[in-house]
Parts: structure tokens; C-alpha cells; sequence
């Protein structure tokens, strides 16, 4: 078991859906796509995001992708064309998502790496 | 129709304001039969009926026609057809600008084919009157509530009028409000002659246009791995091969910078994604779960098993009120002290601007240390004492003037606050209108498209 950032086991992309942003994480592969539809709750999103998102959290899964959808209300001071905010869009919520750290079983690492 | 007939379909523009290069390009460095650009953006609208209200033959995107200017020659050449929603709120005034760019440079049966009936601004009335309540879709709050403040009022209409315009020769087809991936559907419908209830294929064009819509989004740019991306300045736009089937690959034209595997690929489908199941369009509902996603060699992905189920009985409608006003702007200090000074500066700014009658109420200010991670708040660790941080001030406000008091009051902050403040390049910030947008939805039976196709 190791301590990582979920970066070096996955990539994502975020934008924008309204007054809050949707987060998509691909694993970087089948193993890690089950390590994270297991772990990687919405209690545990919303708990990271906890100073940026304040509506709730939602989780879509897309096993053919190897993916999961995070939707995160209430997250751009606002949204669209109202808020002040530097990442308005939530273009970087992605990275900041990817800045989790997890306990990963070494067995899962050594196959990404 | 062979079974083996390949449609390219290319997108050149993935947002108002997206590099030029891209669908110059795009008709140069290889092979193409469908050029398609995405003009518009929520606020556009807005902005473009401002433009025709004070000039009745503006209201769409010029850079549009400018574009044409330089490409057209070549499409004519290689039989590319061009198809975007630069129509913005005036398509016949865009028709005749471009009919006019036709002339200047000397070609012969150009066809232009404009797509109307998405602007329902004018209708407003009588829809409601007709039992169109127009709630708001994120928050169900009544119309009623900003109907004397519309500025636009668009339905996002689908592929059928387009592929109509296709199918009467038109070269050039632009229209209103569409969704992104109708343009690329329309096509489909068009060389393939896939039937309108064919709701897997029709769900294979959405995602498709779904890949294509953010141009180089898909290709390496924005993507987590960009130490592999080779040569981003000469990043390759993203071009399908579709076939009859519903499947196809995403790729570049050879020789372009960038890159394209499943990675890149599945970043796309990700982006702006919401319920991947139900993912709704005015064509059909697309199942985002049933993609399958396969290696097809260097820059290859191939795209297939995608399904679709019917659309719902309701397009989209986008409107647009004016909301108030907003400023935001920004001064950089320096340490020692750097964050408790920007602070002060911000308190200071506050203070002055209350000292001209009257203040700005605290909810409606805005206060952004920028250097203390805000974008990870929370997140990353902050550290303790930056060296520099940007003060990003501003509010939002009713009055227009409040505001343009607090713009004037920025810059003395540098000889009148505390010490190792620069960064006023940018100059005086000023107030801009804040755009509201307004999502609801519309029984399909009320709206009626047009398709005008013409031969200059």
C-alpha cells in the first residue's frame, strides 16, 4: 500500500454545467477503474472539494470508458457569465481532483507504472 | 452506396474566438469533405441582438465570413462543405455577406443555404399565451421573473433542416442556434441517407460531434500527459472518418502536431458530461456507456457500438436577460506581508468607494487573493508567506456608476495604500454587463425551421 496522487493513476478533464462543474477521471487501467468505483465516493469527493463545491455531489459510472462522472453543484461562485472567479468554468477542477492522495495497494502501482 | 464510402467530417472552430489556424489548416494539410465551426456561446446571442438592434444587417459572426474569405478557394477546389451556426440571430444578413465575399472572389455556383426558426425572441408572447411556460430548467423559477430584461431567446435546433440544406446542393449551409453536434450529424444524415428514427446512428453522429466540438480537445490539447504531445503549436484538429454503419475514427491530418489515442479521446467524451446514460440532444438521447473504444494505430481511435434511444417530445431553449452589471479588477503586491496588504488594499478600496455616498453591501463584493491557491482551495497546501499575490476586487451591482467609482479608485491604491504595489498595466477596469442565462425547454410542434438554399 502507497500513498498517491490520484494523477499518477488517472487523468481528467472538468468544465462547466450550469452554476457547477462535472469532473471526469479515466483510470489508467481495469484495475484501478475497480480500485477507484469503489473508493473514490461522493462523500470523499465532496469532502476534497469541500471549500470549492457547495451543493451536492453526484457520481455517474461508465465502466466502458473506465471512467466515473463526478457532477459538482454549486461550485463556480455563481456560474456561467455571473461569477467573478478566476477558474469561472471549473476548468482546472480536473487537477485539483487529481491532487487527492489514496492508499493504493502496491499490486495496482506496478501495473502503471 | 458502396459500403465502404468514408465521410471526412473536421472542425475547425471549437469556440467563439478559437485559432484561426485551425480551418486554415484544415483545408490545406489533407484530405476533407466536411468543414464544420461552432460560433456561438450563451452570451453570443445576447451580444449579436444587441448588434442587429442597432443595425438591422449585423447580429452574426463576421469572423465567420472573414474566415470564408480565405478558404473558400480552396473548398471550392476540393468539394469541402462548410457548415456553421455563424447565423447567429440574423442567418440571412451572414447569407448575404458571405454571397457577397462569392462575388469579390469570382466563384461560380456557389450555393449558400441559411437554416431559420430557432430565434423565437419576437414569438415570446404568443408561445406563453399557447402554454409555454418557459421555467427555468436549473431552478424552476418562473419567466415572469426576468421577461421585461430578454435579450435573446434561442431553440437549439437539430440536424433534420440542415441536412435538408444539404440535400439541395448547398455548398455553404449556416444557421441560428443548432447544436454543436447537429452540424456534424446533418452530414451523416445527408451522405449516408440515414433514417431520422435510426436512433443508434443518429446517436453514433451526436457522439461524434460530441468528440469534435472542442477541436483540439481531442487531438493532445488539455490533456493530463502533455509532456507526450508533440509539436502543440502545430496541434492537428481533429478529423472523423465516418462509415454507414455508425462507426469511425478519430484522427489528424498526417504530418500535424498533437496526438490522438483513447486517452485524448476519453477526455473529450468527458467533457461537459452529465448523466452519461441520458445524454440529451434535439436528434435523439445518446447512451455515452454503450461507447466502445479501440486502438486503430498512430493517431487512430476507433468509435463504435454506440446506441441511442428516441429524443424527448422537447428542444432546448437558451435565453439570455440582461442581469445587472459586474467589474473585477486587479493590482499585484508584493512581500514582505504581501496577502495582509492585498487584504488591506481590498478593505481600503471598500471604504473609499462608501466615501463618495454609498457603499457597496458586503454580499456583493468580491475578493480574490490570487497566488493562495484559490483554484485548489482546500486542496494544496498554501504557502505561508507568497512572495506575490494578485488582488483580483470587484462587485457586482444594479448601478452601473457605483461601480465605475470603484474602477477610478484601483489604481490610487498605489500611492495611497500600503507599499509594493504594481501591476496596473491592464489599466482601469470597467463595468460590463452581466449576461443572465436563462435554459427551459419548448414542445417541438411550436417550432418551425426554414431552409433557404440560393446559387450566387
Amino acid at each position: 500500500m502507497a500513498k498517491v496522487k490520484l494523477m499518477d493513476v488517472a487523468i481528467a478533464r472538468s468544465g462547466d454545467k450550469g452554476d457547477g462543474s462535472n469532473v471526469g477521471i479515466k483510470a489508467r487501467t481495469p484495475a484501478i477503474y475497480e480500485f477507484l468505483k469503489e473508493n473514490l465516493t461522493t462523500e470523499r469527493v465532496k469532502a476534497h472539494f469541500s471549500e470549492i463545491c457547495f451543493g451536492d455531489v453526484e457520481r455517474y459510472d461508465l465502466p466502458n470508458l473506465q471512467a466515473l462522472n463526478f457532477i459538482l453543484e454549486d461550485s463556480l461562485g455563481g456560474g456561467g457569465t455571473e461569477t467573478l472567479i478566476m477558474d469561472a468554468q471549473g476548468k482546472v477542477h480536473s487537477l485539483a481532483l487529481l491532487h487527492m492522495e489514496m492508499d493504493i495497494p502496491d499490486a495496482l502501482l506496478a501495473e502503471v507504472k | 452506396m458502396s459500403d465502404d464510402k468514408k465521410v471526412l467530417i473536421a472542425n475547425g472552430q471549437g469556440f467563439w474566438g478559437d485559432s484561426l489556424l485551425g480551418p486554415l489548416r484544415l483545408v490545406e494539410e489533407g484530405p476533407l469533405d466536411y468543414l464544420t465551426l461552432d460560433y456561438l456561446a450563451e452570451v453570443t446571442m445576447s451580444i449579436m441582438q444587441k448588434q442587429k438592434l442597432r443595425n438591422p444587417d449585423a447580429g452574426y459572426a463576421t469572423d465567420f465570413v472573414d474566415m470564408l474569405r480565405q478558404i473558400l478557394p480552396r473548398c471550392k477546389e476540393k468539394g469541402i462543405k462548410v457548415i456553421a451556426n455563424a447565423g447567429g440571430v440574423n442567418p440571412k444578413g451572414c447569407r448575404d455577406a458571405i454571397q457577397q465575399v462569392v462575388k469579390e472572389l469570382g466563384l461560380k455556383g456557389v450555393k449558400v443555404g441559411i437554416v431559420e426558426g430557432d430565434d423565437i425572441l419576437d414569438q415570446l408572447p404568443e408561445l406563453m399565451k399557447s402554454g409555454e411556460s418557459f421555467k427555468n430548467l436549473d431552478n424552476g423559477d418562473d419567466l415572469s421573473t426576468i421577461l421585461d430584461r430578454i435579450s435573446s431567446a434561442n431553440v437549439y435546433i437539430g440536424a433534420k433542416p440542415i441536412a435538408d440544406a444539404l440535400a439541395q446542393g448547398a455548398d455553404i449551409v449556416v444557421t441560428g442556434r443548432a447544436t454543436d453536434p447537429s452540424l456534424v450529424v446533418a452530414p451523416l444524415i445527408h451522405e449516408f441517407g440515414w433514417s431520422l428514427d435510426d436512433y443508434d446512428k443518429l446517436a453514433a453522429g451526436t457522439v461524434m460531434g460530441h468528440i469534435l466540438e472542442c477541436g483540439p480537445q481531442c487531438t493532445g490539447g488539455n490533456y493530463n500527459d502533455w509532456r507526450k504531445v508533440p509539436d502543440f503549436a502545430r496541434i492537428g484538429y481533429p478529423v472523423v472518418e465516418a462509415s454507414a454503419d455508425g462507426s469511425f475514427v478519430v484522427t489528424k491530418h498526417e504530418g500535424t502536431g498533437g496526438l490522438v489515442n483513447i486517452d485524448t479521446v476519453t477526455s473529450q467524451l468527458l467533457y461537459e458530461l452529465g448523466d452519461p446514460k441520458n445524454y440529451l440532444g434535439p436528434d435523439c438521447t445518446s447512451d455515452f456507456t454503450t461507447i466502445q473504444l479501440d486502438d486503430d494505430g498512430k493517431d487512430r481511435v476507433r468509435v463504435s457500438g454506440i446506441k441511442g434511444s428516441a429524443p424527448t417530445p422537447t428542444y432546448k431553449v437558451s435565453m439570455s436577460y440582461a442581469n445587472g452589471y459586474k467589474i473585477v479588477g486587479q493590482l499585484t503586491y508584493t512581500g514582505p506581508d504581501a496577502v495582509e496588504k492585498a487584504q488591506l488594499g481590498a478593505d481600503i478600496l471598500f471604504e473609499r468607494v462608501g466615501m463618495y455616498g454609498k457603499a457597496i453591501p458586503e454580499e456583493d463584493r468580491f475578493v480574490e487573493l490570487f497566488g493562495t491557491n484559490v483554484c485548489y482551495k482546500g486542496i494544496v497546501k498554501q504557502s505561508e508567506a507568497p512572495a506575490e499575490v494578485m488582488l483580483r476586487v470587484g462587485a457586482k451591482s444594479n448601478d452601473k456608476n457605483l461601480l465605475n467609482i470603484l474602477g477610478r479608485e484601483l489604481a490610487p491604491l498605489i500611492t495611497s495604500g500600503p507599499v509594493g504595489v504594481t501591476g496596473f498595466a491592464a489599466g482601469r477596469p470597467r463595468p460590463t454587463e452581466i449576461v443572465g442565462y436563462w435554459p427551459a425547454l419548448i414542445d417541438k410542434n411550436k417550432v418551425t425551421t426554414t431552409v433557404i438554399v440560393e446559387e450566387v
